[in-house]
């Protein structure tokens, strides 16, 4: 019976008795409502939905705060009371061993086909299954039990002037807070993940080790000394941001003070577009493209090198991937990050500016070189910093057509990584989560969110300052 | 205490009001020592007014004098607005319309109010005066809200002209049109009373003297209180005027009297035009 | 210039600085305009690139195969359920395998040759064929046409990517004599005096000389491979068909640029491929398997429905939880909030977090969802949930804007006919802002589509050959694929992953498309 129990289908259960009693709660309430509405005199403070909705509201919300109770909580439970029954000859298992024996009865559990495994597997299913039909049958009471106080509860507070609407909207309103709400508890999910991993990671490396080691080697040798990364993030972001500044900038003066309204009309959506190609494209453009013909050139300025004789040996690497191809690509992608910030703020720059200067005979690009530019200076850096907080994060380009070696060398034609390639080739592993190597990701993953979160401060910072100034 | 704003109109006498007198009975509202504050600054000092019932009350006086701030506190429109605070008393049937237990959603229904510039919703003319009686549940039934649709439309004088097309979009009539679209959307959901905040100033002349015309056939029913910014307008449509000067109520009287024989220096100053 | 000097014209110093200023000036304008056209060459670049790659994927080559569906090595003896039938890849095959053997006797004098022959199909390439079968069980027996991809190294042949070739044509054949160790001489007057001129030209330049270039000669059906070439005569070693039909028509001579040894496919399997292109068997058709098939280890085999769907599942969670989560936000934040500590700081986390890197999202979701709650690894459910904290912040931004362009005037009309501020949000503003909403969600949708980091972390990089039914099945997403497929290191790989990209970017242009649909019929100017 209790087997039984255990086989049902709590999650499909689950949501029809929400939806069971919450419009029975609602029909309920409301017909209370309109009991009221003929037997009184006047006008009734609410509408006899929102008494619906207020005895829906009281009836609903405990119900499925024991439902997430449930699917959070029930099966860690049952395997912790099940772990607890185990005969002896389990302890010897290791707990990552354990779990998947337990994994493995779940499962048999879940299509009752036991025959045909042993006699002591089978019996684990079965009081599992019992385990878990007593743990059914407690959360269907209590959730019956709490619906039937539920509307009992609130359905005895309506009343002619009860102020069920207001109930109600308050109630929503926290809904609405909560949802808003989720933006801090993604930070601090993001925070407490990170520092929590990172934490674990830095009792077995110190902290001083893997912000200055210059020896990362963590698939093979456990090393990791994070300095060779930083230089590969530092070396692709600066070369994306010597593509990207100069580029995006010229594009954004000429748009906003050259070219015709039509010819911008045309101009900047497209550019934007270049904003809106997923990263793995630019990925497969750097290794299809870029990385092959960079490579040719830097044989052929090898090659010619020592033809001329000024060399003996080959001076550049010429790796198949490389740093400056990942870095040109970045730039490319970078581009209208920079150059739509910079429109904007040179477009707020007041035309009097302008004007003043133009009026004292200065031609259009010493206007823009000497009154334009500085005086959206701020704003200009504040675009160039959230492009490099852009460029650090990058993912995809970095890990398709930077390399993976970790080194520290000027040479831009020789394979560089970056934090976020290490983070993806450490992650994507098969390790477990007590591994030092997955963990080590987590410390990388801290770095660069501490790190972009700085620019981006920076950077809004400025900004808003920048905003309060010309408006 | 919160029991007389929900009760006294009855559900059953949906469109049947009191009928129409002409003389000013008893004060509809009575307010005493206003004060209004937006953040430290008072904007209004120490109030006191009452308004008649089925009657209009103009509130003059130069711009930034206090006058809308003042009308916004009649339905606790203020609320809406951050750091603007109300002290005194604003009574409505003997019961304080500031109290913490007031619903100010309950009082809005009872105290209607139109707008500077017309503010149709973007939906159909008949959505529009619909709305009110929709969200009150004051319609039992399609048939009774057409017919409260009908009758507040016939009330605001714009039947004639839009009942062939309810279902177009309220803001695509006239500026004029849709100011009395305003005001019989306010009709709709049966006020005791209207206030309106210089209804005409964004309407060419004819369209005034159409809503003039209107909010003298409104007065006798409803308590009516109008901001305006032409005192011709309040000379014609007010049986009594108030004016206001950097947020004190200098004058109160009849609208003959006020406008003839002022008390005050500073009134004869204003409606004499030597400032303003 | 005026001739007269005037207040205007001045001293010959201060014209020559004006000259330079102005040429300063010119200068400047350049500058701006070179950087507009190196950033839109950049964008031209990649889609000539992608474009062009993508649309060598767009069709390839398949082979059909006259074959008798013979019961006994079909549906053998206990075997003969329809459900046998389908899974019967090694009977199917080797139907398939017999019918080139046949082609091609040759073949099967030697193991090598026997391998050769069967690299022309794949495997599993009969599946589809297997399927129809055992749907249809009464087709046993008979004799049908069965239609297989070629294999990619011989499919990139053909369209002229993998292996260079340089094509000459030849004179006529006179004579062909046997010649020892089963080898012919072929002459003609003159015959081949094209094709040495085409092999000087193709030896220039070429390091080594020591590995002879091959040269094949074929006519109709018939493939030889040529050696001791001279004007009027060469050496000609047989590599199908038949002597004869050097005489009967002009052969073609094709100089392959590159040797034997280094080239994927070898001079047998292009002379069968130039013979069944001769039959009439080999047709170059859309590749609408890039759309129907799932991933696969065989280039010719593989497409991308699996991530597709994957994709829209994943996209599915994606808008169930970022959209409502995020709309209800940001209607909090624009009509509700109060101005103070709480709600200045839920603002500034959703400034940081629509900036935080994708990949920390990742990380976030690796330690969230799978280490702590213990979610499966490789799921939509997983990979929405990532995607829509990443979204989210998007979607919040958009519909603030979106609200705040609803004018005041709006939420007064209705909070004076006695709504209450809930009433008059969700009666009055939300409906207006709604087409502002709308697009802001989907374009943060879109970014969303085309993520690739975040769901790396969470193992959405597996092989999946199925395709997932539910947000809980193993999957992967278009984005990823691409990914996975640019690893991969055979070079047919290389167009397809272009054309997956282009399914990706069509993908993402439809819902940009959306979006400036939406604005040009809903958005209202206040």
């Amino acid at each position: 019976m209790l087997q039984q129990l255990g086989q049902l289908p709590m999650g499909w259960l689950l949501i029809a008795l929400i939806a069971v009693f919450g419009s029975a709660a609602f029909f309920l309430g409301r017909m209370r409502a309109e009991q009221l509405l003929e037997t009184s005199t006047g006008r009734m403070h609410s509408r006899p939905n929102y008494h619906g909705y207020y005895v829906a509201m009281f009836t609903v919300v405990p119900v499925v705060l024991i439902a997430v109770a449930y699917a959070i909580f029930a099966e860690d439970l049952m395997r912790s009371q099940l772990t607890r029954e185990l005969p002896s000859s389990f302890d010897r298992l290791s707990p990552a061993e354990l779990q998947s024996y337990l994994e493995s009865v779940r499962m048999a559990a879940g299509t009752a086909a036991t025959s045909g495994a042993d006699r002591v597997f089978q019996a684990i299913t079965n009081r599992y299954l019992e385990l878990r039909g007593v743990m059914n049958t407690a959360t269907l009471a209590l959730l019956g039990l709490l619906a039937a106080g539920g509307i009992f509860w609130s359905q005895r507070r309506l009343s002619q002037n009860f102020r069920a609407r207001a109930v109600v909207e308050n109630g929503m309103e926290l809904v609405l807070f909560l949802c808003a709400g989720v933006a801090i508890a993604t930070t601090a999910g993001i925070v407490v993940s990170l520092l929590y991993e990172s934490l674990q990671f830095f009792q077995v490396v110190s902290v001083w080790d893997f912000l200055t080691g210059t020896r990362w080697n963590a698939q093979t040798n456990a090393e990791f000394g994070a300095l060779p990364l930083f230089f590969g993030t530092f070396m692709i972001a600066l070369i994306a941001m010597l593509v990207a500044a100069p580029i995006g900038l010229f594009s954004a003066i000429f748009l906003s003070e050259y070219a015709s309204p039509k010819a911008r009309g045309w101009i900047k959506p497209i550019l934007e577009i270049l904003a809106g190609i997923p990263t793995v494209v630019y990925g497969f453009f750097a290794l299809l493209v870029v990385a092959p013909a960079i490579r040719q050139m830097a044989v052929w300025f090898n090659e010619s090198v020592i033809q001329m004789g000024l060399a003996s040996e080959p001076i550049l690497a010429a790796q198949p991937t490389s740093a400056l191809a990942a870095g040109l690509v970045m730039g490319i992608m970078v581009i209208p990050f920079v150059s739509s910030l910079s429109d904007d703020v040179i477009n707020a720059v007041p035309q009097t500016l302008r004007d003043a200067a133009y009026a004292l005979g200065a031609t259009k690009s010493e206007t823009v070189k000497q009154v334009v530019v500085p005086a959206a200076l701020p704003g200009i850096i504040a675009a160039l910093l959230l492009a490099v907080s852009r460029a650090i994060g990058e993912t995809m380009i970095v890990v398709m057509a930077a390399g993976k070696s970790a080194r520290i060398s000027m040479d831009p034609t020789s394979d560089l990584t970056t934090i976020t390639v290490q983070i993806v080739s450490l992650m994507t592993g098969e390790t477990g989560f007590d591994d030092p190597k997955t963990l080590s990701a987590f410390a990388l993953g801290l770095v660069l969110f501490i790190v972009t979160l700085i620019f981006n401060i920076v950077a809004l910072r400025v900004v808003k300052k920048y905003r309060e100034k010309y408006e | 205490m919160d029991t007389t704003l929900g009760m006294s109109t009855a559900v059953d006498d949906n469109l049947t009001l009191p009928p129409a007198t002409d003389t000013a009975a008893a004060p509809r509202i009575d307010c005493r020592n206003i004060k209004v504050f937006y953040g430290e600054t008072e904007a209004i000092h120490d109030v006191s007014m009452a308004f008649p019932d089925r009657a209009v009350t103009a509130l003059i006086g130069p711009s930034g004098c206090g006058k809308s701030t003042f009308l916004r506190c009649l339905n606790r429109m203020n609320d809406t607005i951050e750091n603007c605070r109300v002290e005194g008393e604003i009574l409505m049937d003997g019961e304080n319309i500031n109290d913490a237990d007031v619903d100010p959603v309950l009082l809005r229904s009872r105290v209607g109010m139109v707008f500077q510039k017309p503010n149709p919703f973007p939906k159909s003319i008949y959505d529009n005066i619909a709305y009110g009686p929709r969200i009150h549940g004051l319609a039992n039934g399609r048939e009774d809200l057409d017919a409260i649709v009908e009758k507040s439309l016939r009330r605001a004088g714009l039947w004639d002209e839009v009942k062939d097309r309810l279902a177009a979009p309220g803001t695509g009539l006239s500026g004029g049109q849709q100011q009395r679209l305003c005001i019989a959307r306010a009709i709709a959901v049966q006020p005791e009373v209207i206030l309106m905040d210089e209804p005409c100033s964004a309407l060419d002349p004819i369209a005034t003297a159409r809503i003039e015309e209107l909010i003298d056939e409104l007065r006798n029913r409803y308590c009516i209180v109008i901001v305006t910014h032409s005192m011709q307008q309040a000379a014609r449509v007010s049986q009594r005027t108030a004016f206001f000067h950097l947020g004190n109520l200098v004058e109160l009287g009849d609208t003959s009297q006020i406008f003839t024989n002022p008390r005050e220096k500073r009134t004869e100053d204003y409606i004499t035009g030597r400032f303003g | 210039m005026s001739k007269k000097p005037g207040a205007l014209t001045t001293s010959a110093a201060s014209a020559k600085h004006l000259k330079r200023r102005r040429a300063a000036d010119g200068r400047f304008r350049y500058y701006g305009l070179s950087a507009i056209v190196v950033a839109l060459g950049a964008l031209a670049v990649l889609a000539v690139t992608i474009g062009s790659q993508a649309m060598s994927a767009a069709s390839y080559h398949v082979v059909s195969y006259e074959v008798t569906l013979d019961p006994a090595v079909i549906a053998p003896e206990g075997a003969s359920r329809p459900e046998d039938i389908s899974r019967n890849v090694d009977g199917f095959y080797s139907l398939v395998r017999d019918n080139l053997l046949n082609t091609f006797p040759e073949a099967g004098a030697d193991r090598n040759s026997r391998r050769e022959v069967s690299d022309f199909v794949t495997r599993l390439a009969v599946l589809p064929t297997a399927r129809l079968v055992a749907g249809n069980p009464e087709l046993i027996g008979s004799r049908i046409s069965v239609t297989a991809p070629l294999n990619d190294d011989l499919d990139l042949y053909l369209k002229g990517i993998g292996v260079r070739e340089r094509k000459i044509r030849a004179g006529a054949i006179s004579s062909v004599e046997p010649a020892p160790e089963g080898a012919f001489q072929v002459s003609g007057a003159g015959a081949f005096n094209g094709l040495l001129a085409g092999l000087t030209v193709a030896n220039e330049g070429r390091k080594d000389d020591a590995v002879q270039l091959d040269v094949l000669l074929t006519s109709g059906v018939s493939t030889g491979r040529l050696t001791e070439i001279s004007a009027d005569t060469a050496h000609l070693e047989l590599l199908t068909g038949r002597v004869a039909d050097f005489t009967e028509s002009a052969p073609t001579a094709r100089i392959i640029q590159s040797a034997e040894s280094e080239r994927t496919i070898s001079n047998k399997q292009i002379a069968w491929t130039l013979a069944l292109q001769d039959m009439g068997r080999i047709k170059r058709a859309p590749r609408w398997t890039l759309l129907t098939n799932s991933d696969s280890t065989y280039p010719e085999l593989a497409g991308g429905l699996s991530a597709i769907v994957g994709s829209l599942l994943t996209m599915l969670v994606t808008a169930l939880v970022a959209m409502p989560v995020g709309i209800l936000a940001a209607v909090y934040l624009e009509e509700f909030a109060p101005r103070n500590r709480v709600t200045e700081f839920i603002e500034v986390n959703i400034n940081n977090l629509a900036a935080v890197p994708s990949i920390v999202f990742g990380l976030l979701g690796a330690a969230l969802f799978i280490n702590f709650i213990g979610m499966p690894r490789s799921a939509p459910l997983v990979g929405g949930l990532v995607l829509a904290l990443m979204t989210f912040p998007v979607v919040i931004i958009a519909s603030r804007a979106a609200l705040k362009s609803v004018p005041p005037s709006v939420r007064a009309g209705a909070l004076a006919v006695g709504a209450s501020q809930m009433q008059t949000v969700f009666h009055h503003v939300v409906p207006l802002a709604a087409p502002g909403i709308l697009t802001g969600a989907i374009l943060g949708m879109a970014r969303a589509l085309g993520e690739t980091a975040p769901l790396l972390l969470i193992g959405m990089v597996a092989f999946v050959g199925d395709v997932p039914k539910s947000p809980m099945d193993e999957s992967t997403v278009m984005p990823v694929l691409i990914f996975s497929w640019s690893n991969n290191a055979e070079r047919a790989w290389e167009p397809l992953t272009a054309a997956m990209i282009v399914i990706l970017l069509a993908f993402l242009l439809l819902m940009n498309g959306l979006v400036v649909f939406l604005r040009r019929k809903y958005e209202r100017r206040w």
